[in-house]
């Protein structure tokens, strides 16, 4: 085996690097980065200054961001080809994430809107 | 021979390939860290399961208390703070035991479980103070959901400060083994795993939950 063939071989998630500087620096900035994205997330949603309706998806949008600063800097998750198998694994994970959330999510609102049962009924059964 | 072999198709064009690769199976720090991660994948899983219940029944409050009434942001602000460092301090913990330095790692692992402590105790409180306030898990749907998601969270969080704990006393008296090292590193995927939840739970339970 060389050298080379030697770098290529799987790294578990959540290794950290091997240089005991570069080590904490990543922790360092992984860490920064999601404290800025929290207080971004805090203050985005107790300002009054933003669009009312879009700050849900705002928030939305900064807690994914901020998943990937954990999953890049504290899991050591990246694209590298020791990497591939941990990726894999990940992707499948939240594309079932999705499936399960938006679709729930999806059917449950429109059943709610659309199915709900009409006032008159639902007054005659309370009084039974 | 060889050549012989690879026209009946017992081995793969001379190339000694054995279907796992040209180095055979991988060692088993990699192996068994995977593995974990398969797990804390599928427990994320679990978690969108319990996340898309809490999205469908929010406004099922049966006229009991709601999301806006019951939720302090200060509170989840200290809770995000303390699951955020301990996260980081768990890294730190990470770095000295790979270096086999026994004073680093368990005392960044006691700041990570203390940390972590502090967050569930707050949790607990705020349970509590819901619960004397008539809004427990029996009031609606809505808070029926929110227990179970929220409490599932924490029931990690407390498996985690236990896991803490065993690791401590596993490196104090066997060492930095292999072994344990490898179980190290399983515990560390799984605490940082709580606050990629977490960061979903403060902001679509608490912060979308608490908007005017």
């Amino acid at each position: 085996m060389t050298e080379d063939e030697d770098n290529l071989l799987d790294v578990a998630p959540g290794i950290p690097h091997s240089n005991i500087v570069s080590e904490t620096v990543a922790y360092v900035i992984g860490l920064a980065l999601a404290l800025i994205l929290t207080g971004v997330s805090f203050w985005v949603a107790s300002t009054s200054t933003l669009w009312g309706p879009g700050v849900a998806v705002g928030l939305v949008v900064l807690a994914i961001a901020q998943m990937g600063v954990h999953l890049v800097f504290f899991l050591h998750i990246t694209s590298g080809p020791d990497n591939t198998n941990n990726v894999l694994a990940l992707a499948f994970g939240v594309l079932i994430v999705f499936l399960v959330m938006v679709g729930t999510i999806w059917i449950m609102a429109h059943m709610d809107a659309n199915m709900a049962p009409d006032p008159a009924i639902m007054n005659l059964q309370m009084q039974h | 021979m060889t050549t012989e072999a690879a026209t009946i198709g017992l081995t793969h064009g001379g190339s000694e390939d054995t279907g796992l690769g040209h180095r055979g199976p991988e060692s088993k720090s990699i192996v068994v860290p995977y593995g974990f991660w398969l797990f804390v994948l599928s427990d994320m899983i679990l978690f969108s399961a319990l996340f898309a219940t809490y999205a469908s029944l929010v406004t099922a409050t049966d006229g009991g208390p709601t999301t806006n009434q019951l939720f302090d942001r200060t509170l989840v602000a200290i809770e995000t703070m303390a699951l955020l460092l301990s996260s980081f301090t768990c890294g730190l913990a990470m770095i000295a035991a790979k270096r086999k330095n026994m004073f680093w790692t368990q005392g960044w692992l006691i700041v990570t479980g203390l940390l972590g402590a502090v967050f569930l105790f707050i949790e607990l409180y705020e349970f509590a103070m819901m619960i004397e306030e008539g809004a427990g898990p029996q009031r609606s749907a809505f808070l029926s959901s929110f227990f179970t998601l929220v409490g599932c969270h924490g029931a990690h969080v407390t498996a985690g400060l236990l896991w803490i704990g065993t690791m401590m006393a596993q490196i104090w008296a066997k060492g930095f083994k292999d072994h344990i090292i490898r179980r190290l590193l399983c515990l560390s995927v799984f605490w940082h795993a709580l606050d990629i939840i977490w960061v979903a739970i403060f902001t679509i339970v608490y912060l979308i939950g608490t908007l005017p």
